[in-house]
């Protein structure tokens, strides 16, 4: 006899999307840095933006409010709409 | 059956339909309705036979319960009912309410009302190991969600089971009651934790709690819940001895399913979004009760904003207990102090300000500060006087250690806990002149407040 359990799950699939292609080089794209308030974040995006900057990238620079939460709606709408790239950076 | 002639009166004087739940060829000549499957009886919630339903227009407008005279010459607007009878019989269980049969019959009229997907196991399939391979359990064996179970929880609240409770993060997925009862039920809960396991979902599920970050972190810490109110006693929860520890059905199975809901519904599995360094054993289940019976103080809710005497739950963000012993204070000022030196060490001796704490007086230690009649807004305001820590020893770099507050505070007095960041609870016991702080994780704003909802049956 079979038994019959109930799903626990949200019975939800995820969809998956491709990423896109590689970048072929950084000359003149807008690369977005992600900074996401934990300490000394600022110092290692600094950094990476001044090795950007030397490679021809244009760099604009974003904080979250904070490091616990997910990047609000509008500031991922907004990177998506600017830059190229993105680089999201740890820290601590 | 005393009241077949009774039944053959009201079929003389009117329309009687006679339901019968095993012989439909008794009374004589009545042209009983065969409901031997019990469906009529379990739709209409038939606890008793005889039990009379005066229906009008496809509707029941009233009944009456076993043999009342008066209640059913009203009902049946018929008078000199059942001369020779006695005036009152109470009548006899309905097979219908019968445990095993109750049971069987909730899932063969109500499953329907279920939504989840159902999930075959193959003959030869362990359960177990079949919920443990889909990825449904914490580690843990789980009790398997049947129909039956499901159906058995959703008897403890009156909430429907399509009603939303909370968007569960980390997905954010819209959680159903029914969604709870089943991983309330693989958690191991009583149907009457159901409430609970309810409003604890719903308080991890705020924003000003942020349960995503929680889930997120790399720190140790993991939900933890305090319950408070009749509640506690009425389904069994410890507040005592071992409170934290092994042996309480209600207490392990309550926090267990919220972190169920969580991995199962929101998404939140270790090393996926759980990106915890070392995690705590906590994080299969914390839930506790607060003593409040035998406490000095008002509890924990009523600090938070609720009545004594309502249900509540607190959600704290925290990490395993760590024991604060005294076993010498038996005046308050000491034994503040001894919280105080040890609370200041919580996290790191030089980090400051970041995080709250529960501090969780035991009786021992909990009758020192009532024998002076110290309240516990005494205890805290001593606590923080306490803690006004100066900034010099918590700079980066003070003590030869490199991390600590940032260097332009060296100047100034620096408080170890935001006001409001100790959380006091009397629980523990009996013996022992121990406490025990539970360190919490970012606080405010950038990280997770405590947050009480309060208990709804």
């Amino acid at each position: 006899m079979s038994r019959v359990v109930l799903d626990p799950t949200s019975e939800r699939s995820l969809p998956v999307r491709a990423r896109l292609p590689r970048l072929a080089s950084l000359e003149g794209v807008c690369v977005g840095l992600l900074d996401i308030s934990k300490p000394r974040g600022d110092v290692f995006l600094g950094r990476l933006e001044e090795r950007l900057r030397e490679r021809g990238a244009r760099v604009v620079r974003f904080r979250k409010p904070t490091f616990t939460k997910p990047a609000p709606v509008d500031l991922r709408q907004e990177i998506a709409v600017h830059c190229g790239a993105v680089v999201e950076a740890l820290a601590d | 059956m005393l009241v077949a002639p009774v039944l053959a009166e009201l079929a003389r004087r009117g329309r009687l339909t006679v339901y019968s739940q095993d012989d439909p060829g008794f009374p004589d000549g009545l042209a009983a309705v065969d409901d031997g499957g019990l469906e009529v009886s379990w739709h209409h919630s038939v606890e008793t036979v005889p039990t009379l339903l005066r229906v009008e227009g496809g509707r029941e407008v009233a009944r009456a319960v076993g043999w009342e005279r008066g209640e059913w010459e009203a009902l049946a607007g018929a008078g000199g009912l059942g001369a020779g009878l006695p005036a009152w019989r109470p009548g006899c269980g309905s097979r219908s309410v019968e445990p095993e049969v109750a049971a069987e019959l909730a899932v063969r009229f109500g499953a329907g009302r279920l939504q989840a997907r159902r999930v075959a196991l193959a003959p030869a399939e362990d359960e177990h190991e079949a919920l443990y391979e889909r990825g449904w359990t914490d580690g843990l064996p789980v009790v398997p969600p049947t129909e039956r179970r499901v159906l058995a929880m959703l008897e403890g609240t009156a909430r429907r089971p399509e009603e939303i409770v909370a968007e569960v993060p980390p997905d954010l997925v819209p959680c159903s009651v029914e969604k709870v009862a089943v991983n309330a039920v693989m958690a191991g809960c009583k149907p009457e934790y159901l409430p609970v396991v309810l409003a604890a979902l719903e308080a991890a599920c705020t924003g000003e709690f942020n349960a995503h970050g929680l889930l997120a972190t790399t720190m140790a810490a993991g939900p933890v819940v305090v319950v408070n109110g009749p509640i506690r006693r009425r389904i069994g929860m410890n507040a005592g001895r071992n409170v934290f520890g092994q042996g309480s059905r209600a207490n392990l199975t309550i926090g267990r399913a919220l972190q169920l809901v969580i991995r199962n519904v929101g998404g939140g599995r270790p090393g996926e979004v759980d990106r915890a360094t070392h995690g705590n054993p906590g994080k299969l289940s914390f839930c506790f009760a607060e003593d409040e019976e035998g406490s000095p103080w008002e509890p924990l809710s009523v600090d938070l904003g609720a009545q004594r005497g309502e249900d509540t739950v607190t959600l704290f963000p925290g990490e395993a207990p760590r024991t604060v012993l005294d076993q010498l204070s038996r005046d308050p000022e000491s034994l503040a102090r001894s919280f105080a030196a040890c609370l200041r060490a919580m996290h790191h001796p030089k980090l400051a300000l970041i995080f709250d704490c529960i501090l969780a007086v035991s009786p021992e230690h909990a009758r020192v500060f009532r024998e002076a009649g110290w309240s516990k807004a005494r205890l805290r305001e001593r606590l923080h006087e306490l803690l006004q820590l100066p900034g010099s020893e918590l700079v980066r770099g003070a003590g030869g250690i490199a991390e600590g507050m940032p260097e332009q505070l060296a100047a100034s007095t620096i408080p170890k806990f935001r006001q409001g960041g100790i959380l006091i609870v009397h629980c523990g016991g009996g013996a022992g002149l121990f406490s025990a702080i539970i360190a919490g994780w970012a606080n405010g704003e950038i990280g997770s407040r405590p947050v009480l909802r309060r208990i709804r049956s």
